[in-house]
């Protein structure tokens, strides 16, 4: 007859090991070894292994400014170090007043990017009026609480506008929701972050503005193995979003700015791509 | 050199077996198990051309030389899956029904955009026991233009022109990315006709089967038209 020690009613009644015990263990499945995609970092196994874990390997930025908010991402998504994709859509297209961005694992933020953009439109159509940009992120958040520890990988950022302004949310895989004016989340943000404190005034043009996120993200491409490819551009303003850039190749930013230095190589390189 | 009996203790560590000393070496059972292959889909303007090898193995033995790893969903698309073939079939399987109750419903085949969304919602439900497939969905769509959609195990989806997976992935998407996008090219030819690009096709399989040994036996290619759907096998190395 097993001995309940009343202290321990109701918890899992563990075994104490002693020596002359011999447990036999039934070999459970491992946990799955699956590989997938990943934006820009090594490859995920269940959660990644902690010392090569790129958190959120990528590049993307968002600021708010006197015009509203830019957003700007690069392209690449890797599948451990393979380069699955070069013109990966980093950012997603909620509806026609929110944008989010994504980092981290690329099923995670597509899926639950679109389970929100599903939930604004049925609050939409109840109550008749649009879902703040502070509601949607906490949504989002809520949802990413409750799968905390579960293994999701996500770093995205929340921008919009609604009756009260423009505004840009950071939202975690943690649960962390932050509200701010300058983000930038992946493996390339710290090298993005270096040329946005320099140059960034609330009082920017739009132009300078998307000069400034354009060159933030070709400075982290150039440095960051794990971010390429090519830089979109959004901007967020007071009736909606626009598309500003659809794709600029990092590699011709590369010489563009170089001509701007006034280097010129030897000449060829810049001339005649050969690519 | 003499050691007498009941010295013996002190020459030779002997030690009983006891939990805290035993080293486990246990053989994990894994439900995973990677059929490997390679697939790949190419979009055009007017169709889409799709192949796979027919090799499925597991490990260093080949389980067979003639597994299709292609599925056709609807009159218009066309699932490729390489990983493992168990959950090919399971998936293949949920889409076929999925899509057939679609029909009814809405007396009308799902469009390849629709199929393609299907796939990565059943892909993520799965999304802490994955799936082992690694699937490009090739299709018509609306217009009537070759599109490919690439995926990876937990559903993350992304249109594209052309697209390739499994095991000699590495080797041949270098080689279209050569081929069809004029990366890293002196002389910049882009294939037109269809002709050309079975062509290459044929050709990326050929290096895959030499540099992969996953992949081999036969080619199987469909391509879809708006009139229909073709077939062609043929041979590759079987070593």
């Amino acid at each position: 007859m097993i001995d309940f020690d009343p202290s321990s009613f109701g918890l899992a009644h563990t075994y104490q090991k002693e020596d002359k015990d011999e447990i036999n263990t039934l070999a459970l499945p491992s946990a799955p070894q699956v590989i997938y995609k990943t934006l820009n970092g090594p490859t995920q196994i269940n959660g990644g292994n902690k010392l090569n874990n790129f958190k959120h390997g990528t590049t993307t930025l968002g600021f708010v400014f006197k015009e509203g908010i830019l957003l700007a991402v690069d392209s690449r998504a890797s599948m451990g170090s393979f380069l699955s994709s070069e013109q990966v859509r980093k950012v997603i297209e909620i509806n026609e007043y929110l944008l989010g961005t994504m980092a981290g694992g690329a099923a995670d933020c597509q899926y639950w990017l679109a389970y929100l953009a599903n939930h604004c439109r049925t609050y939409e159509l109840k109550n008749g009026s649009k879902l703040s940009v502070a509601a949607a992120s906490k949504f989002l958040q809520g949802i990413l609480i409750g799968y905390r520890n579960s293994g999701l990988s996500m770093g995205c950022m929340i921008a919009g506008t609604d009756t009260t302004g423009q505004h840009l949310y950071y939202i975690d895989n943690d649960g962390m929701r932050l509200k701010g004016d300058i983000f930038s989340v992946g493996s390339g943000s710290t090298y993005a972050y270096g040329v946005l404190d320099n140059h960034y005034r609330y009082e920017m043009s739009l132009n300078e503005a998307v000069e400034l996120g354009i060159r933030a993200i070709y400075h982290a491409t150039h440095r960051d193995t794990a971010s390429g490819g090519v830089v979109r551009v959004y901007h967020i303003h007071q009736n909606g979003w626009t598309k500003v850039h659809d794709g600029i190749d990092v590699v011709d930013l590369h010489y563009q700015f170089a001509q701007q230095k006034g280097l010129v190589g030897d000449g060829d390189e810049a001339k005649q791509r050969l690519f | 050199m003499y050691i007498p009996v009941n010295e013996i203790h002190k020459h030779f560590k002997t030690e009983t077996p006891n939990m805290s000393n035993i080293t486990h070496k246990q053989d994990q059972w894994s439900p995973y198990h990677d059929n490997s292959g390679t697939v790949l889909a190419i979009g055009i303007p007017g169709a889409v051309i799709v192949a796979g090898d027919t090799r499925l193995s597991n490990g260093y033995n080949i389980l067979t030389r003639d597994a299709t790893k292609l599925s056709q969903l609807t009159d218009k698309c066309i699932l490729a899956t390489a990983g493992q073939y168990a959950d090919f079939i399971a998936l293949r399987k949920f889409l076929q029904q999925r899509l057939q109750l679609y029909e009814f419903q809405n007396e009308v085949q799902a469009s390849t955009q629709t199929v393609a969304h299907l796939l990565s919602r059943e892909l993520y439900s799965r999304r802490f026991f994955p799936y082992y497939t690694f699937n490009l969905l090739a299709g018509l769509d609306e217009n009537n233009h070759g599109v490919v959609y690439g995926y990876d195990a937990i559903g993350s989806y992304d249109q594209m022109t052309y697209g390739v997976q499994g095991s000699g992935q590495e080797l041949v998407v270098a080689v279209l990315d050569n081929q069809l996008k004029g990366y890293n090219k002196i002389n910049k030819t882009i294939p037109q006709t269809q002709q050309e690009i079975l062509d290459i096709i044929l050709d990326c399989f050929s290096c895959a089967a030499e540099r992969d040994i996953h992949t081999g036996d036969n080619v199987e290619i469909l391509i879809i038209t708006p009139t229909g759907t073709q077939r062609i096998i043929k041979p590759l190395r079987k070593d």
